[in-house]
């Protein structure tokens, strides 16, 4: 047993997206877990904490205002916020959770991006947070655009929100993307496809008139769940 | 009483060819600052190390992320004041390397030699993969490591980074591959 769930994950080639097909893995992982059985109490690599470590600005989580001072990006302002936590439900406090997004045209500032939909000059798309001690994040943005992509014809992404979580130790380390409730596109999607059918419904935000502030933004809601901590290597003197 | 169901874990997706602009926005030149970069500071004999990314048709990667984690000058992780983990793209340097400046990390115990754990993130991947650079210069101390006499040994000169004295000082390179031939050795954690 290794602290990733691969009934949940997808699996490294995927032929309906391209560049997996040559960038995946082929050959079987090595189970390293299972070679620090020899000596359990030296697996510091696995064990080292990695919440805490780092402290973000009140307006890090704020793509709305983290831009160029003096305009406000174009698009629908909304709230994105969840709740980090293990894969037993317990909160995850002081991890680090980046986002980064296009804009509400579906273009990334990245230079790379060549969509020809317009740059906003006052939305970087990059934000971060820390969670409370109760698990909790929030960001503050706007809606990303779907847009197209070179994959096969006529192929677009689903409106999607990056996300990268730095959690309790490196094996709950977490890279993923966020969609949004009701998205044609992502039966079509071959990324969001990928995942294992019943696990895909975790990928997907759920609207939230709680989260959402009055005259002002709407909320989504996003739980994530990390992978589990390694606390039998920990529990066993080396 | 009814047990709380047990969340599923949240899938992994790819990082995508656009993270730089918030992953690594400094080093690209991206209107954002890094909270993480590719510097890990602390006592100890400072090396760089540097490496390309393979795919399987032997090209180097122009949107790939590495991250790594490493244990202090004595083998220590979670001390005060020292923070083991960096991270670098391979899209800001025209060569398309990753590169980091570190201290070369202690062993963390008599049967494990010195070694840097790397993770890689790119467009194309799934999910992020696991693997482990161990030094050329520590024939002695690998031969020694209770983990690396374990891995097969046609896998085991994929995870050797070879030093070099550069203009910068001691470089470990240390490419990866994905496919192929010389498939880098990844793990499951």
């Amino acid at each position: 047993m290794t602290s990733r769930d691969w009934s949940q994950h997808p699996p490294y080639i995927c032929p309906d997206y391209k560049s997996s097909v040559l960038r995946g893995p082929t050959r079987p992982l090595l189970n390293l877990a299972s070679l620090y059985q020899q000596q359990p109490g030296s697996a510091g690599e696995l064990l080292g904490k990695l919440t805490d470590v780092y402290q973000t600005r009140s307006i890090d989580c704020d793509l709305t205002k983290n831009g160029p001072p003096g305009g406000e990006p174009i698009g629908e302002r909304i709230i994105v916020g969840g709740r980090v936590m293990d894969d037993r439900g317990r909160a995850v406090a002081g991890a680090l959770v980046e986002i980064w997004q296009a804009n509400a045209s579906g273009r990334y500032l990245h230079r790379a991006d060549q969509h020809h939909a317009p740059l906003d000059p006052n939305f970087i798309g990059a934000g971060r947070a820390i969670t409370d001690r109760d698990g909790y994040y929030r960001f503050y943005t706007i809606k990303p655009g779907s847009y197209p992509w070179a994959n096969h014809v006529n192929a677009w992404r689903p409106q999607h929100i990056h996300f990268s979580v730095l959690g309790a130790t490196l094996a709950t380390r977490l890279v993923t993307q966020m969609y949004f409730p009701g998205d044609p596109l992502l039966d079509l999607d071959p990324i969001f496809q990928a995942v294992p059918a019943a696990a895909r419904i975790n990928l997907i935000a759920q609207f939230d008139l709680g989260l959402s502030q009055a005259d002002f933004a709407l909320g989504y809601h996003f739980d994530i769940v990390l992978g589990g901590p390694r606390e039998t290597l920990a529990d066993t003197p080396g | 009483m009814p047990s709380k169901p047990i969340p599923s874990q949240t899938p992994s997706q790819t990082i995508g060819p656009f993270f730089a602009q918030g992953l690594t926005a400094a080093q690209s030149d991206y209107p954002f600052d890094s909270i993480i970069d590719n510097t890990i500071s602390g006592p100890g004999q400072v090396v760089h190390i540097q490496g390309r990314v393979f795919d399987g048709e032997g090209k180097a990667a122009d949107d790939a992320m590495i991250e790594i984690w490493q244990a202090d000058c004595n083998g220590q992780y979670d001390q005060e004041n020292f923070c083991g983990y960096a991270r670098c793209g391979t899209g800001y340097r025209d060569d398309l390397h990753f590169s980091f400046k570190t201290i070369k990390p202690g062993n963390c115990g008599v049967d494990q030699a010195p070694y840097i754990t790397v993770i890689v993130f790119m467009r194309g991947l799934m999910t992020h993969a696991f693997t482990r650079l161990y030094f050329d210069d520590e024939a002695e101390a690998n031969a020694r490591d209770f983990i690396f006499q374990q891995l097969p040994e046609d896998r085991k000169t994929s995870l050797i980074a070879m030093g070099i004295e550069g203009e910068e000082g001691l470089t470990y390179v240390f490419d990866i591959h994905m496919q192929g031939a010389d498939e880098t050795l990844f793990f499951d954690i």
